[in-house]
């Protein structure tokens, strides 16, 4: 019972990071394909904007989620870090470079400047959930052993279904961040760019469906057993879920509707997650570690899930707080396209 | 509880099949890489740790008086705090994954003893990471109490996350709340760990040295500004405010300091042996003030008879046990941890002299010394009391060798035995040096901008 509800915890947080932290690299995917200084400008300008006041807060869903992980489950944890090893390091990496360039961009005063910052930031937003989904990958497709020792540091994650994962982590990020960008797009009363971001959106949606379907063939072959949880029982109804949902999404798309586009598109990519783990469960390391072996005992688990009920108290509404301060436009900046030297015009 | 049982059973065999012998080459390389990202992220977040309380001082002053130098001076501030605080964000991020990446088999084996601190550490800076976006994004956008009120959960969760880091810290120093049997961890109590012994003296010490760190740093910014003819009222308000409240900290730390050296006295002999450089058990031991330690001895040092019997154990005749009563293979390397210890207390005491001379000048004659050299103090004031900090965390993390949790896991045992340490330490390694680079070169930047003009009238409450 504590299990399941550790359990429970850690997929919430998981689900949260990779669609709030998702969408925020998904703007840094963006930012790299938004073309030439000038070409590029507003739709830059709008992703400082959007991800201004929340990229920390979303970014702290990680901790939140490694904090459950190695509470809950140390040894899993053990395991995990001793065979993957270089794709979190990479992304660890990936997030410095990324969080430091991002918050300096706006202080850069020549177009040199600027595309230093710029492109580390929008690289290692592709890079970060790309590692990552290839961890997940790489755990979901029983590539970490039993410990004590760990897997081999490469073969570990560069199976197809890690891989797979990585790709579809970047697409979906870059599809939650289009829509999401959309909506604030019209908040801030800019139709340019609610017409590209609605463009990007749909190709997004476009492009993360196929992937989702082309990567069933890849999952089959190479993680049979991943395969089977996806396509029967509870990971099914989720799968199916994640379809409606998407295709609801790219509907309220199509006719500009982005506000309820917003929630859709975050059920979309959640439903995936949540399959992902009834898929998996009850194991947490597939054929090596079940979730209850894995676990602390409850002199540890029930403590943590007093905890999780104080951080609920507590963060649920300050993050009200801060979204619908957000969302209401109260914290926005004056939209400043991205060109670089236009620090001396600032109020 | 058979899950309990599933994972004693696991862990054992986990011990039976000996940690993964594990090159000490890269041993060393995993501590210093530990070592470096720590000594990157401390100093960073001393700003988180009192910053806010600072900058949230002044718009208070501002919400009283209504001047608007304050409420320039404050927001100008919170977009330095708010910056650093992002760096140090992600810099604690890489720590969190290293803490799992160098040391998996202490995570592994006590995770679930200190995990709920880092649990309720999460929470913080979660609370803390929203509430600063509301306030620097805020400005002028809320009602003047509302966001003055959005200031303070920043304040309070600074204290707390930071409480919480350091109870893991005590508990490796001091740990409590589980017990050992054949090898396994059981009978597991999570908050027993986290309020140890040695909680308290490093979480005010730390605390305290958060002030001290950025209240010098901010004065020092200013001093230069002073030195170099800028002698206007906003910033008069901004040399004061921060040097007077590092100048009220420093007294301060040296009593906190004496109380951590009696604890570690009392908790961790062989560490204040090696503070102190005592080979020998001694009865009515001496101290040696200052000085550098080379190969066993100490040069330009001037030795007090009986003092450190006095200091750590308040008895001038007081046995002080040496490094000579615990064999050589439990004993941590001397040199660094000396060197460290009297590199902290000197700085210390200077700090603590530099902040008497000014709170003398200030309360007696109601104004800022005059002359040059005190300004001039002041500006290296900021960078030497990094130097103290540092130092003060490697006579704690050194001199707790060799141990990762003191006397129950060896730092041996809990190292990864991943093979690409050394492209790791030198990635981080290059990356932190960019960072700093960026760093500075994004305070110059802002430094230079001219301070934001503001009528009154916009000011608005
Ligand atoms: C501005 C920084 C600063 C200053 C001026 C001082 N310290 Fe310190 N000291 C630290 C910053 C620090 C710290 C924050 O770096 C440490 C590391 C662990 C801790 O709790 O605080 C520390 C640790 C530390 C310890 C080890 C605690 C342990 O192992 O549990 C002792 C015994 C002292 N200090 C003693 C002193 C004395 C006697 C000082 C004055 C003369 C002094 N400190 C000034
Ligand atoms: C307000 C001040 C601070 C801020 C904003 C801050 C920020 C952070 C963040 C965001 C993390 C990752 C969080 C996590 O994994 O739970 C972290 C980790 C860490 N911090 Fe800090 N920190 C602060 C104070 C301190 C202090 C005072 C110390 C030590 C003296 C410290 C030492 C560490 C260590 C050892 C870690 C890695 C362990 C962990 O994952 O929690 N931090 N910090
Ligand atoms: C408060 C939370 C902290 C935690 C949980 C923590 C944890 C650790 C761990 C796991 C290690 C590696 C094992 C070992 O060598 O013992 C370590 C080593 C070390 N830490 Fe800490 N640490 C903390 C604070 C700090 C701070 C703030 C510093 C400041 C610079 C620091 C300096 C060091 C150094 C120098 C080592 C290397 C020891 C050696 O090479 O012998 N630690 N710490």
């Amino acid at each position: 019972m504590t299990v399941d509800l550790v359990t429970a915890v850690l997929v919430i947080g998981v689900t949260a990071y990779a669609v709030l932290g998702g969408a925020d690299f998904g703007a840094g995917f963006w930012d790299l394909t938004a073309g030439g200084a000038q070409r590029g400008a507003r739709v830059r300008g709008l992703v400082k904007r959007s991800m201004g006041p929340v990229w920390e807060a979303n970014h702290v869903w990680l901790i939140f989620v490694l904090v459950i992980f190695w509470t809950g489950f140390p040894e899993a944890f053990g395991a995990v870090m001793s065979t993957l090893y270089v794709p979190l390091f990479a992304a660890a990496v990936g997030i410095i470079l990324r969080g430091v360039a991002f918050a300096v961009r706006g202080e850069a005063a020549t177009i040199r400047e600027a595309r230093g910052f710029g492109a580390t930031f929008a690289l290692s937003s592709v890079l970060v959930p790309f590692f990552f989904g290839a961890t997940i990958g790489a755990i979901a497709s029983g590539q970490v052993p039993a410990p004590p020792g760990g897997g081999d540091p490469i073969d570990s994650w560069t199976n197809a279904t890690s891989l797979y994962i990585g790709v579809l982590a970047v697409a979906t990020g870059a599809y939650l961040a289009a829509v999401f960008m959309a909506a604030d797009a019209v908040r801030a009363g800019l139709p340019d760019l609610i017409r590209a971001f609605r463009a990007r959106a749909l190709g997004a949606a476009a492009v993360t469906g196929a992937l989702a379907i082309g990567g069933i063939l890849v999952v089959r072959e190479d993680a049979p057993d991943l395969y089977d949880g996806l396509t029967s029982g509870a990971g099914l109804v989720a799968v199916i879920g994640s379809v409606i949902a998407g295709s609801v999404t790219a509907a309220l798309l199509w006719r500009g509707r982005f506000g309820p586009a917003r929630f859709t598109s975050a059920v979309a990519v959640g439903a995936v997650i949540v399959g992902f783990a009834l898929a998996l469960s009850p194991d947490l390391l597939p054929g090596v570690l079940s979730l209850d072996q894995a676990a602390a005992g409850d002199d540890t688990l029930i403590p943590l899930l007093a905890c999780v009920v104080i951080a609920v108290v507590i963060l649920v509404p300050s993050l009200t707080l801060l979204y619908r301060l957000t969302l209401r436009g109260t914290l926005d900046t004056e939209f400043r396209p991205i060109v670089a030297a236009d620090r001396e015009e600032r109020p | 509880m058979p899950a309990l049982d599933l994972l004693g059973g696991a862990l054992s065999a986990l011990g039976q099949a000996n940690f993964p012998s594990v090159d000490q080459d890269y041993l060393l390389e995993a501590r210093q890489m530990q070592a470096l990202s720590l000594g990157v992220h401390i100093p960073l977040v001393c700003f988180g740790i009192s910053f806010p309380a600072i900058v949230l001082f002044v718009e208070g002053l501002y919400l009283r008086t209504g001047d608007p130098v304050y409420h320039q001076l404050a927001k100008r501030w919170s977009k330095v705090m708010l910056i650093l605080f992002a760096v140090g964000v992600v810099t604690g991020t890489i720590l969190s994954f290293e803490l799992g990446l160098l040391w998996p088999e202490w995570m592994a084996k006590f995770g679930d003893v200190f995990g709920i601190a880092f649990a309720l550490e999460g929470v913080s800076f979660f609370v803390e990471a929203i509430f600063i976006s509301i306030y620097v994004y805020g400005w002028d956008r809320l009602s003047s109490k509302t966001h003055f009120k959005m200031g303070i959960p920043i304040v309070i969760t600074g204290f707390t996350g930071s409480m919480m880091v350091i109870a893991v810290n005590g508990w490796m120093n001091q740990p409590t709340g589980f017990t050992l049997r054949d090898g396994e961890v059981v009978d597991v109590q999570p908050f027993a760990a986290l309020f140890n012994s040695n909680l308290w003296h490093e979480l005010i010490h730390m605390y305290l040295a958060g002030f001290i760190v950025s209240g010098f740093i901010v004065a020092g910014v200013y001093a230069l500004a002073r030195l170099r003819g800028r002698r206007d009222r906003y910033h008069r308000v901004a040399l004061i405010v921060p040097l007077t409240v590092a100048c009220l900290a420093t007294p301060v730390q040296l009593l906190v300091g004496d109380w951590a050296a009696r604890t570690v006295a009392e908790n961790q002999p062989t560490k204040l042996a090696a503070f102190e450089g005592l080979d020998e058990t001694t009865k009515g031991a001496g101290l040696t003030l200052g000085g550098v330690y080379v190969d066993g001895e100490t040069y330009l040092g001037i030795t007090i008879p009986d003092l450190l019997s006095l200091l750590a154990f308040h008895d001038p005749n007081a046995t002080v046990q040496g490094l000579d009563a615990v064999p050589e293979s439990d004993r941590p390397p001397v040199g660094p941890v000396r060197n460290a210890f009297t590199a902290m207390v000197m700085i210390g005491s200077a700090l603590a002299a530099l902040a008497a001379v000014y709170l003398f000048v200030w309360f007696r004659r109601w104004r800022l010394p005059r002359s040059k050299w005190f300004y001039r103090a002041v500006v290296i004031a900021g960078p030497l009391s990094v130097v103290a900090l540092i130092s003060g965390w490697i006579a704690t993390e050194v001199g707790r060798q060799p141990w990762i949790v003191y006397e129950v896991m060896r730092t041996s045992e809990a190292v990864t035995g991943a093979d690409g340490i050394p492209i790791g330490y030198a990635t981080v390694a290059v990356v932190y040096l960019t960072l700093a680079a960026v760093v500075v070169w994004l305070l110059r930047r802002l430094a230079r901008q001219p301070v934001e003009r503001e009528l009154p009238a916009e000011v608005g409450r």
